[in-house]
């Protein structure tokens, strides 16, 4: 494969031809957020964080699902998009109830991390505070809706990597749900294999261990890294 | 099947006309003011008074002043008439041969017609839509005819880039140019879809057309198949739509049967076929990516482009995909020549516009009106105006996508890039009219209503920022707001704007942004004053109450 050359916030950088603008960034050390990128599942550009400025192009583009082109200039952190990136993660918040202080990811948590990145001291916006359920039937997981965030990661684990197709999204806008097979409580699941890849998965204290408690809630994202390699190394955990 | 066979075809269908034809239009929007019953009472009348030699009673597709429906046209005489019912049938019958008609009468040449310049609507009311004998009558799949046996592929696209023709959705993207890029992607399987998701408020134009005529679609989409080189067609239409999905079932058939679908068309090497895909009523699916996924049996959700659907798209392999009125374009363009279509219109819109002309507007119907004529022609002289004791205050086009174009305005000429200059869009042809009873912020609200519930909930943006939109919209409305609720509500249509995943986000602050841009005083006048005053106590008791319109709209 040819190697291409591009320009990312003004450093010269390397790709391999298909690589994604993110990877590119990350391979140079240049550091561009995402929510609902995993290294391993198929990228669908979802979150809006990873947009970019591509000289050239009259849109921002995902870095998550474009591919590097020879002699690229791409921009991942102006005035602009630092702005919207905020104001992003001010509409996640605001749209569930992510109460750090009672959550079991406090201190281990994607959006929160990013929070914090981006100086969040206040969201501007109205909180939504809907009234959602916790789903506790499972025998070793729990979901808990307030602290969703939609990004699928966990259904895209379920499908493309566990192969289960337990998890999906149900309804939609802001009444979208994660779901378990035709919205049973997830215990009643009959597709479910409890391999765990989605609560592995989960950037935030949606998808959780039973029994953990408040701040409790590490992961163990060295799985993750299965996720990737499992298939090509036939290596397989479960 | 072959040209003698159409010509054969066509010769005894106008062989068997009667000198009196009665046109009963039978488009959704006259059967549900009881067309049907008209219909039959019209069929009893005639024989009831001996006239079946001279007298053909036609269901016909629309007959375009919806306002006036149940209608009925009379050939030769031109007369056109009015909210019709079933015991005015044998008045009418008689009137043909020279009696008065007491029934509400008017004329084909009345300016609602006469300003009009039918292209796509050229068969509409005049064919009976569901027999193919009646489309071939009107020169129907001449030019597919012409196509396989005079063009190649490259001439075909050579013709539709020369017409000028822009896609009919909305966005206006070059038609040719669509068609070149999926003829020159490689692949062994190719799809061209007809996009029929027809959803924006107050829009019927497709509707229309797939009621009046279907045939000419499923034309100018094997024309477009074998231009590109695909082999299946998918028609999509949305289930609110039965009268046109039951048309299109029909011609479908209808056309395996004459050999114009399927196997070698019309006996020459080119096979091609067309399946209906019915919608689940998501609006997010006339969304071209969202389209293909719902009709690969997914979730109706958009993906990012690129890679745009001619590279790949249905199954992941190349597809074209255009509009329903884009498709009806193609037969003329062929028969009559690219040069004929290009010198329509304007410079860079070539052709003519179908809208849905609606609201506050003494007549309200199905209009054809040539690109580059002025809104305040088709508001004005094909409208009629406003109806008595109100003015015109504004023009919404394009829907939940599109704005609020001012009264100041209406010398604007009709054409993609004047409109999107406005702040508004061509769209794919909703014309909503509203006088001065209209509150502009109400019309932005509702409009984001529409988006907070038809957000598909894939991307941040548009989930969650069109609730906190719609939200700061009704602060608005409650006399609730602050100046500096406008500007997050501003920034908010920025973001929105410029960080949503597919279209429906990205065109969704419009409303706001066109009202904002337009009628920034009706924001202001319903603010609260930054610095408390002491007049403003009274306001401050309203503070809790609820949503009050009939009081905003009073002010």
């Amino acid at each position: 494969m040819a190697a291409k050359t591009l320009t990312i916030d003004g450093q010269l950088v390397s790709a391999e031809e298909g690589q994604t603008v993110l990877d590119a960034a990350r391979d140079a050390g240049i550091h561009i957020p995402t929510l609902c990128h995993l290294n391993g599942i198929q990228d669908i550009g979802a979150c809006r964080l990873c947009l970019v400025e591509i000289t050239g192009s009259p849109k921002l583009l995902p870095a998550c699902v474009t591919k590097v082109q020879e002699g690229m200039e791409v921009q991942t952190s102006s005035d602009r998009l630092r702005r919207y990136r905020r104001m992003i993660l001010e509409l996640l918040l605001a749209e569930r109830n992510h109460v750090c202080s009672v959550c079991v990811s406090n201190g281990h948590c994607e959006l929160q991390t990013l929070a914090a990145e981006h100086g969040i001291d206040h969201v501007r916006f109205e909180y939504l505070s809907p009234r959602l359920e916790v789903d506790l039937s499972h025998r070793l997981f729990g979901m808990d809706h307030n602290r969703c965030i939609l990004c699928t990661r966990c259904v895209r684990a379920c499908w493309h990597v566990e192969g289960a197709g337990t998890k999906n999204v149900a309804g939609r806008g802001i009444q979208s749900r994660i779901i378990s097979d035709l919205n049973q409580p997830w215990g009643q699941s009959e597709t479910c294999t409890a391999c765990g890849k989605c609560v592995a998965a989960c950037p935030t204290g949606a998808l959780f261990n039973r029994g953990a408690t408040v701040a409790e809630m590490q992961r163990d994202r060295t799985r993750l890294e299965y996720i990737v390699t499992a298939r090509e190394k036939s290596q397989w955990i479960v | 099947m072959l040209l003698a066979d159409l010509i054969r075809i066509k010769e005894q269908e106008l062989a068997g006309r009667k000198p009196f034809v009665l046109r009963v239009c039978m488009a959704a929007g006259c059967v549900s003011s009881n067309a049907e019953a008209v219909l039959a009472a019209l069929d009893r009348a005639v024989k009831d008074a001996g006239l079946e030699s001279q007298i053909e009673v036609r269901p016909v597709g629309c007959l375009r002043l919806c306002c006036e429906g149940p209608l009925v046209a009379a050939d030769p005489d031109g007369k056109l008439y009015k909210k019709v019912s079933p015991e005015d049938a044998v008045s009418v019958v008689k009137a043909l041969q020279g009696e008065p008609a007491p029934v509400r009468t008017g004329d084909l040449r009345e300016p609602f017609f006469e300003k009009q310049f039918s292209i796509v609507l050229g068969n509409s009311g005049l064919i009976d839509p569901e027999r193919i004998e009646s489309y071939i009558a009107a020169d129907g799949y001449i030019a597919l005819r012409n196509v396989l046996r005079d063009m190649s592929p490259a001439d075909v696209i050579s013709a539709i880039t020369k017409s000028g023709l822009r896609g009919r959705g909305g966005a206006g993207y070059p038609t040719g140019l669509k068609w070149s890029t999926v003829a020159k992607t490689k692949s062994t399987r190719k799809f061209v879809v007809c996009n029929g998701d027809e959803g924006d408020p107050g829009a019927f134009m497709d509707r229309s057309v797939l009621e009046s005529d279907p045939h000419r679609v499923i034309e100018g989409m094997i024309i477009a198949g074998y231009a590109v080189g695909a082999q299946q067609g998918f028609i999509y239409v949305r289930a609110e739509y039965p009268l046109a999905i039951k048309r299109l079932q029909t011609a479908i058939k209808q056309a395996r049967q004459f050999g114009l679908l399927g196997s070698n068309v019309l006996e020459s090497p080119f096979s091609f076929n067309i399946d209906i895909r019915i919608g689940a009523g998501a609006f997010v699916c006339g969304e071209e990516t969202a389209l293909m996924a719902s009709i690969e049996g997914l979730r109706g959700n958009p993906r990012p482009r690129p890679p745009f659907p001619a590279e790949s798209g249905l199954f992941g392999e190349p597809t074209l995909i255009n509009n329903v009125e884009t498709f009806a374009n193609v037969p003329p363009i062929i028969l009559q020549g690219p040069e004929w279509y290009a010198s329509i219109g304007t410079e860079k819109s070539k052709g003519t516009k179908v809208f849905a002309l609606a609201g506050k507007i003494t007549r309200t119907g199905l209009i054809e009106v040539p690109m580059g004529i002025k809104l305040r022609e088709i508001v004005e002289e094909i409208g009629g105006g406003a109806p008595e004791g109100a003015k015109i205050k504004a023009v919404q086009t394009g829907g939940p996508s599109g704005g609020c174009i001012p009264a100041s305005e209406l010398d604007t000429p009709v054409d993609y890039e004047s409109l999107t200059k406005l702040g508004s869009i061509m769209g794919s042809g909703g014309m909503i009219v509203m006088d001065d009873t209209t509150n502009m912020v109400d019309v932005a609200r509702f409009f984001m209503d529409f988006c907070v519930d038809e957000s598909c909930g894939k991307c941040i943006p548009c989930r969650a920022g069109t609730v906190q939109m719609h939200r700061l919209l009704t602060k608005i409305l409650n006399r609730q707001a602050t100046e500096s609720d406008l500007k997050t509500l501003a920034e908010l249509c920025e973001l929105v704007r410029s960080t949503s995943l597919c279209g429906l986000g990205q065109t969704a602050p419009n409303p706001v942004l066109s009202t904002l841009r337009f009628f920034r005083s009706e924001y202001i006048e319903l603010l609260q004053p930054t610095k408390p005053s002491p007049e403003c106590a009274s306001t401050a008791e309203k503070k809790g109450a609820p949503a009050d319109n009939k009081q905003v709209d009073g002010r």
